[in-house]
């Protein structure tokens, strides 16, 4: 399979404080990528620098044929390129469902008003929220909200799609709704990048996985390799940890 | 503008003209509001009524009524103080949303130099402004009174609603621009269509308190042969030496005019909140 992503020794500094040091990933299409490690590893921070809400200090990422680091990168094609799907939802309030999801094709890919509308209905059945169209997100559940940015980044047609934690901020009956919808899209063939916490659900849907511990990688392999049979000592304590509870 | 910034810390402390802001659910300041109000009304019907000699006169003189009644616009104080007001305010809407945003650029030389217009602006008193625009630059052009008076107050008020843009604009959560560039629209894409909408809602009840405060600071024109409300006493008062009647008239119509727009940002913000609860 051709390689969407690949992230070659970056580092990244905020300050005096290190949050990646030479971290190196190659990430295939159709790759259901999951980054685990607790919170400060660097996890979130590593997503952030491939669409290039971050810059690196150092190394280089690239996104099918574009350098993302360069300074000359086209970065807005790039952020075309990779939906990104955030912790907070991020919707805009102050527009409806179907504005949200219709808005960025329109104006940044000049899609048509009509065919960007059949578009956004076509993702909001998908996620299963036909009915909400004319809905605000402060009338959504936290749930039906992130199902909402879902379709708002798939409306882009991304070639990857980073998911930023997308169920921490939600109840364990909202965050199932959520993960249904990931797990169709997997299933779907989409490439994505996730940070998530959601182990169970990293076993299931994961075709490769990575443990990042103190702006590292430590580990990565294949679901079974890093779930069940760990190589590294503090992959294993950290497993540990969070399957115990 | 300082509300924006107080909404975040607790503690609430208002000493500007919103404090007095006469909301319903604030009974003690409604019901002051009410008193002051109604009083100055009556005030203003009951003393041409009783003493009809010079009130009724004043009244009509700053007002702009001549003898018979009639309404002559051209003479008419409370049009040209809301002349004034309307045309400050508009430009300094402009202004402000300009240095607003200039004060959140990334070219550095536009936010040093929209910084150092607020510095600046804000260190000189209006009065003073209103001098040097009239007077001083005089020396190399010479500005129209009134056009004058609406350039200082614009160029004045602008610095202050520029510091309301920006407060505006940073309290929209970073996610929100996040949001739109993750989905690749540009800068001044998010900005545009994203913060901006988001920043109106937030502005408005302080832009409110600053329009008042101008209309009550269009009084300083009148230094500028500007014929506004306290102008037009000036002249009244200079020939008739009625000078405690005159002035208690243009006070009373000033208050009038303050507490009606006041209770006017009031409702706006109450009509505001209950939006923000129904959408």
């Amino acid at each position: 399979m051709p390689i969407r992503v690949k992230v070659i020794n970056v580092s990244k500094n905020f300050g005096n404080v290190v949050a990646l040091r030479n971290v190196s990933l190659e990430v295939r299409k159709g790759d259901v990528f999951f980054i685990i490690g607790s919170s400060g590893s660097g996890k979130s921070t590593l997503l952030r620098c491939i669409n290039r809400l971050e810059n690196v200090t150092s190394g280089e990422i690239w996104v099918e044929d574009d350098l993302v680091t360069g300074p000359k990168a086209n970065i807005r094609k790039i952020r075309e390129e990779t939906g990104m799907v955030f912790q907070s939802f991020n919707l805009f309030p102050h527009l409806t469902v179907l504005d949200n999801i219709t808005l960025a094709p329109r104006i940044v890919k000049k899609v048509d008003k009509y065919e960007a509308e059949d578009v956004a209905r076509s993702l909001l059945k998908r996620v299963g929220l036909l009915d909400k169209e004319r809905a605000y997100s402060e009338q959504l559940s936290g749930g039906q909200q992130q199902r909402v940015a879902i379709a708002r980044a798939l409306a882009m047609n991304p070639k990857v799609m980073l998911f930023d934690e997308p169920t921490s901020a939600l109840d364990p009956e909202m965050t199932k709704e959520v993960l249904d919808v990931m797990r169709d899209l997997a299933d779907e063939g989409m490439t994505m990048i996730v940070v998530s916490h959601e182990m169970g659900f990293a076993k299931a849907a994961a075709t490769k996985v990575v443990y990042m511990d103190n702006a590292e990688i430590i580990e990565m392999g294949t679901p079974e390799q890093i779930f069940d049979n760990p190589q590294k000592e503090r992959t294993q304590r950290f497993l540990k940890n969070v399957l115990k509870s | 503008m300082a509300k924006i910034e107080e909404k975040q810390s607790k503690q609430k402390i208002e000493i500007t003209d919103g404090v007095l802001i006469p909301a319903r659910d604030d009974s003690s300041i409604f019901s002051a509001w009410r008193i002051s109000f109604y009083g100055a009304i009556a005030a203003l019907v009951v003393l041409p009524f009783l003493s009809p000699e010079p009130y009724s006169h004043v009244l009509k003189f700053i007002i702009g009524f001549d003898e018979n009644w009639r309404f002559d616009i051209g003479n008419s104080g409370l049009v040209k103080t809301f002349e004034v007001t309307v045309l400050s305010i508009f430009f300094a809407l402009f202004i402000g949303l300009l240095v607003g945003l200039g004060r959140i650029s990334r070219i550095s030389f536009i936010n040093r130099l929209c910084t150092v217009y607020v510095e600046v602006i804000r260190g000189i008193p209006l009065l003073v402004q209103l001098f040097y625009i009239y007077y001083a630059l005089a020396k190399f052009v010479k500005i129209m009174d009134i056009s004058a008076a609406v350039i200082a107050m614009a160029i004045c008020y602008g610095a202050y609603i520029g510091e309301i843009f920006r407060a505006g604009i940073q309290s929209i959560p970073k996610g929100q621009m996040e949001a739109a560039l993750a989905l690749g629209m540009s800068r001044s894409q998010a900005i545009y269509r994203i913060i901006l909408p988001q920043t109106i809602k937030v502005v408005l009840p302080p832009i409110g308190n600053e329009f008042i405060a101008l209309l009550k600071d269009s009084s300083l024109v009148s230094i500028l042969a500007v014929s506004d409300l306290l102008r037009r006493g000036r002249e009244y008062a200079s020939t008739s030496f009625y000078y405690f009647e005159t002035y208690t008239m243009v006070a009373i119509i000033y208050l009038i005019l303050t507490l009606f727009f006041s209770r006017l940002v009031a409702i706006m913000e109450e009509r505001m909140k209950i939006n923000a609860n129904q959408s």
